[in-house]
């Protein structure tokens, strides 16, 4: 640990003006200037692989990430993590707050970041290897230790509920396969079936989104990042709307939980001498 | 869940382990909330909503003393300094705390390795039951590991909090459990290696004893931090915006890349 309170960076770098210390005159991201070059001149998905990367990408890897950015931006308000944020909007909840619950509740291993992260992995540890595909999905807690996440509960990239592939899973896999200049999100193409077949789930869209960071050459670590970023623009929509909705046309569920030990009514304290 | 299984839960949750029934009464975990539950302390309540347990007085003394022990108001604590970037960016008191409770499930320190150093001590015993020496389940687990979660403060540097908590143990009659006397039997046989026991394998021992499993005791810690965040917001937000130890541009030290054009 430092004491000289210096923050050490390989990605960013600025130039302070003349009279202030504190303000930057340009910052550089891997040495482009970001302002004045990367602006005008970059797109988005360029820029977050530049700044992910640290390599200015090739223009199919960028189309790769905005395609996959459009099929992750929104998971609808069915899923847990827009669901969540919905819970924020509905309340009133700070506009923050919404994404905050988002980002917690879309980190976990059912279709979360977590999930995406273990996918990865283990596309960095087998690749393309089906054999040893098989057998993870058939056993994809085998070595693990105490831990703050748990194990998981089904094969990760597949539907634990699911009967078949869903429709949008499928045409996102298929679109993105056709503009990935890597071969994952293909080999994920050609060999789902028989994977579904080994897992009798079907193929979910975490998997399609790990296959795709395969492609792009992200760490799991980078995967879970820039899949909560990805998946956010849902939530907040979700929980603006809701908010706007009002709490009214919001499900509550309260006469649909049912107690197994219940004590039943003990009465309440009289308290008529207070005239409420 | 099959599709029936799904249908059927959309309007309705089955055995579940609270409920309020508004204008009338809550229950959690079978007990009313305000009529058997309401008189009791805080942190008696939280443990029980965690384990569904209740725990006698020295007990419940002895996991306030956690509590009270581990509110450091420090802004130089990494879960403290988000609290005070909170304050100095004029963020709200709940997502500041909130920030700063969320990376407290750190690798380096907090829950991740409060739960390993639990983990070890179950295992532990288990594996003494099983036959090995204590020495074998060390040696073991520095091999397969390298390391054993709760111990590791160079001698000269012994948490302060250890004294304290052995102390208050002591009063208690807490410091004759099993999972306790496996963690002092450790630091024993680690002391020749120049690793001393710290807080975290005192408490991990001490809970496990308690019957807590990782989950519920990482539940239980979970906002441990709270308190002492709270000083580290005030004392940011008290000050100008922006104030707390800000960085000049050339203390942002760069190692990348030379500059390149687009």
């Amino acid at each position: 640990m430092s004491d000289t309170f210096e923050l050490h960076s390989s990605i960013w770098r600025e130039e302070p003006q003349a009279e202030n210390p504190f303000t930057a005159e340009r910052c550089f991201a891997y040495g482009y200037d970001v302002y004045g070059d990367v602006l005008p001149k970059s797109s988005w998905p360029e820029y977050l692989l530049l700044l992910f990367t640290g390599e200015r990408p090739t223009a199919e890897a960028a189309m790769l990430l905005e395609k996959l950015a459009i099929a992750l931006a929104n998971p609808g308000p069915r899923e847990p993590s827009v669901r969540a944020a919905m819970n924020g909007g509905v309340g009133g909840s700070v506009d923050a707050a919404s994404l905050i619950a988002a980002l917690a509740v879309g980190a976990g291993q059912y279709g979360g970041s977590h999930e995406v992260y273990l996918l990865v992995e283990t596309w960095n540890r087998l690749g393309a290897d089906l054999d040893g595909w098989k057998r993870y999905l058939a056993q994809p807690n085998q070595g693990y230790r105490e831990d703050v996440w748990s194990p998981i509960e089904h094969a990760p990239g597949f539907d634990p509920h699911g009967v078949h592939c869903a429709k949008p899973v499928l045409q996102s896999l298929t679109f993105l396969a056709e503009v990935s200049p890597g071969s994952a999100l293909a080999w994920l193409c050609v060999h789902r079936s028989e994977l579904e077949h080994q897992c009798g789930l079907p193929l979910a869209m975490s998997a399609v989104a790990a296959a795709a960071f395969q492609d792009l050459g992200l760490s799991g670590s980078q995967a879970i990042m820039l899949y909560l970023m990805l998946r956010l623009p849902g939530a907040a929509v979700h929980a603006l709307e809701q908010e706007k909705l009002g709490w009214k046309r919001f499900p509550a569920y309260g006469p649909a939980i049912h107690l197994s030990d219940d004590p039943g009514a003990l009465g309440t304290p009289d308290v008529s001498r207070f005239e409420l | 869940m099959s599709i029936e299984d799904l249908l059927a839960a959309q309007n309705r949750l089955e055995g579940a382990l609270g409920k309020a029934f508004l204008s009338e009464r809550v229950v959690m975990r079978g007990k009313d909330l305000h009529h058997e539950l309401g008189k009791q302390g805080w942190l008696g309540l939280l443990v029980y909503a965690i384990t569904g347990r209740e725990f006698d007085e020295k007990q419940l003394r002895f996991m306030n003393f956690m509590w009270v022990a581990t509110s450091y108001p420090d802004a130089s604590i990494w879960p403290n300094q988000v609290a005070s970037l909170a304050g100095t960016a004029r963020t709200t008191p709940s997502l500041s705390l909130v920030a700063g409770l969320a990376v407290s499930e750190a690798r380096l320190y907090g829950r991740k390795p409060d739960r390993r150093s639990m983990d070890f001590f179950q295992r532990a015993a288990a594996k003494l039951d099983q036959g090995a020496t204590l020495e074998q389940v060390i040696d073991e687990e520095i091999a397969e590991r390298k390391v054993i979660f709760g111990y590791g403060r160079p001698l000269a540097r012994l948490d302060e909090r250890v004294a304290h908590t052995l102390q208050f143990m002591a009063e208690l009659g807490l410091d004759q459990g099993r999972h306790f006397n496996i963690a002092l039997d450790v630091h024993r046989y680690l002391k020749g290696r120049g690793l001393s026991i710290n807080i975290a394998a005192v408490y991990a021992s001490v809970m496990a004893d308690m019957g807590f499993t990782t989950e519920e005791y990482q539940l239980f810690l979970t906002l441990i931090f709270s308190a002492g965040m709270v000083p580290c917001y005030l004392d940011a937000k008290r000050r100008p915006e922006g104030g707390f130890f800000p960085v000049a541009c050339e203390n942002l030290v760069y190692s990348g890349v030379g500059a390149r054009s687009w």
